[in-house]
């Protein structure tokens, strides 16, 4: 988690990903940056996230997108 | 039938009446009669192609679903049998046959809106070429037929396609509900572009008569029908005198197209998405909204949320995600990484992914190459401004009160909506390389006086419908701005007797000043044609 937290935060360092839960809903995270962060995260876990999972539930929070990696490396 | 003839509102009103009069249980029947006749009246050879369309994509439908349901099937009867590793490879296997159904299903309803739309484009391009190698035969173009609303319905069905493959949505099994989700006809003809899941089972359920939906939607129509009559329709006039010779209406003209076409295609195809979304909530049916005030963006990017919102999510979800997060864009990202570091490797999928989603843009809106230029002038835009994020931030670190200022917002939003209007003279001089000669000519050729010397009033438009073009402008920009924290029709509920003279008011302006009558003619929606 925190190594994600770190991806996320050199991408938007002024948001606070550990309390935000509207991070799509509230467009802090735009389609660009969601490319960027699944770039960073598929290489940093070694997971490869699919273009269905790219649903705003899985990518409105930090825990949210911390339970997808999960899901996905357990897969 | 055109939405501003007096036979669609001849039509739109007995639909309503029937509607209500129909059991809730029928309604959908008479929705998809009013459909296919509305579209047969259009021309009956292109029913055939929305045939083509519905049928072939409700059978791929069916068929990803049938092998869903036996694959569910098999893993229930192997639950004890299949260890782990066993399931996963038998899903594996099962979804890549999906894909492969899906692919044919893309393929048949893509290629043929390629065929349609692209053949004479292909055709020229293919002719300038062997030109260009002194070929002295060329290739005729073929003139073929290109179905009313086929970019639309088209990116409609596939979207379905592809949400049963993500299993986002069951497929529809009533052959003739998933024909009315296709041909539903009120945004046939220019959106908004809707998801299955939001439209599909809002169709076909019954509505019980609500005065509050039919008032409401049709004040919504009448507010549609204003934008398109008394503004849109009036600006063209204009618009059509100075393409009539373009070259020749350099300068102070280029500017003047700039900021006319902007109020017309925004009046014409807000308003055209008005009468759409009014007169489905006359009928209970909620679209998703296309618009949300892009004269308010203080981005190229925001701008992009804000206009056409159904077509930039469509192209975001279906072109622009799948193409940056697969397979090989992701091991050329690794690659990139490897060889020419972190900051070109994570740029590469969301720059490549980025021009090909506003190519494919470009080329959606009409096959030429002025749509395909102001596609990549968006991207293009789009690209500097994420590259200069380090800068503004900088920027607003040493000015923090500058973010925040309404002044400056402003000034924002009017550098955006001028950009945008900027690029999109693409779509209406066509001619790339006069396109780019006319924008420098705003810097060479100092005719600005002709503003003040009468020389616009030979253009069309006398100067009492000059007034009134900048009047009712100012009138519909108003209305949207009044509405961000209500919707007006919710203020204006709760004072009966303003909503009434409201809706009077409109109703003499449309009748009155529309666009129509002896020196006018009501025209085509814009987005009729893509």
């Amino acid at each position: 988690m925190e190594q994600l937290l770190n991806i996320l935060n050199e991408l938007h360092p002024d948001v606070d990903f550990e309390s935000r839960e509207d991070l799509i809903d509230e467009g802090i995270l735009d389609s660009l940056d969601i490319v960027t962060l699944i770039t960073e995260i598929n290489d940093a876990f070694d997971v490869s996230i699919p273009a269905e999972e790219i649903i705003p539930e899985n990518f409105n929070s930090a825990a949210a997108i911390w339970a997808l990696i999960e899901k996905l490396d357990e897969a | 039938m055109l939405f501003t003839s007096y036979e669609f509102l001849l039509f739109a009103a007995l639909l309503l009446v029937g509607y209500y009069l129909f059991p809730r249980a029928w309604q959908w029947r008479l929705l998809l009669v009013a459909s296919l006749v509305f579209y047969w009246l259009a021309g009956p050879r292109y029913l055939i192609f929305l045939l083509l369309t519905a049928s072939s994509t409700y059978a791929v439908g069916r068929w990803m679903d049938a092998n869903l349901r036996a694959q569910e099937t098999t893993l229930t009867e192997q639950r004890q049998a299949w260890e782990k590793e066993q399931r996963k490879s038998f899903k594996a296997r099962e979804k890549k046959k999906r894909f492969r159904m899906l692919l044919l299903g893309l393929i048949f309803n893509f290629g043929m809106l390629a065929v349609l739309k692209y053949t004479g484009f292909a055709v020229h391009n293919v002719n300038r070429l062997l030109h260009a190698f002194g070929a002295e035969n060329t290739l005729n173009i073929p003139s073929l037929l290109l179905p009313m609303g086929i970019s639309f319905y088209t990116f409609q069905s596939m979207s379905y396609l592809i949400d049963v493959y993500r299993e986002k949505v069951s497929a529809e099994r009533h052959p003739l509900k998933f024909l009315l989700f296709v041909s539903y006809f009120p945004q046939l003809v220019q959106g908004p572009i809707s998801r299955y899941a939001d439209l599909g089972p809002q169709l076909t359920a019954g509505h019980a008569f609500s005065s509050r939906n039919v008032r409401w939607g049709l004040e919504r129509v009448l507010w549609g029908y204003f934008k398109k009559l008394v503004i849109a329709d009036r600006a063209l006039i204009v618009i059509k005198a100075l393409l009539d010779e373009p070259a020749s209406y350099r300068g102070m003209y280029v500017l003047m197209m700039i900021l006319l076409y902007t109020v017309q295609i925004y009046a014409d195809f807000t308003g055209g998405i008005d009468i759409t979304v009014g007169l489905s909530e006359a009928m209970g049916i909620r679209l998703t909204e296309n618009f949300n005030r892009p004269f308010l963006s203080r981005s190229t990017k925001e701008y992009w949320n804000r206009w056409h919102i159904t077509m930039g999510t469509w192209f975001t979800d279906y072109v622009f995600y799948p193409l940056s997060v697969c397979k090989p864009m992701q091991r050329l990202s690794k690659f990139s990484r490897q060889h020419f570091g972190n900051a070109v490797g994570k740029r590469i999928p969301v720059y490549l992914a980025t021009v090909a989603t506003w190519f494919l843009t470009g080329l959606w809106h009409g096959a030429g190459w002025n749509f395909i230029v102001w596609g990549l002038l968006n991207c293009l835009v789009i690209l500097v401004s994420q590259e200069c994020v380090p800068l503004y931030t900088r920027f607003y670190r040493r000015f923090p009160r500058l973010n925040e200022s309404a002044v400056w917002h402003g000034v924002q939003a009017a550098r955006t909506v001028l950009l945008m209007g900027v690029i999109r003279t693409l779509d209406c001089y066509r001619d790339v390389p006069l396109t780019f000669r006319l924008w420098g000519s705003m810097f060479t050729t100092f005719n600005y006086g002709d503003l003040f010397n009468g020389a616009v009033l030979d253009l069309g438009l006398g100067r009492a419908d000059w007034i009134l073009l900048l009047i009712a402008t100012a009138v519909m920009f108003a209305v949207s701005l009044w509405g961000i924290r209500e919707p007006v029709r919710a203020k204006l509920d709760r004072h009966p007797t303003a909503e009434a003279s409201a809706v009077a008011l409109v109703f003499l302006l449309i009748m009155i000043f529309g666009a129509y009558g002896i020196g006018f003619d009501a025209s085509q929606f814009i987005y009729n044609q893509f």
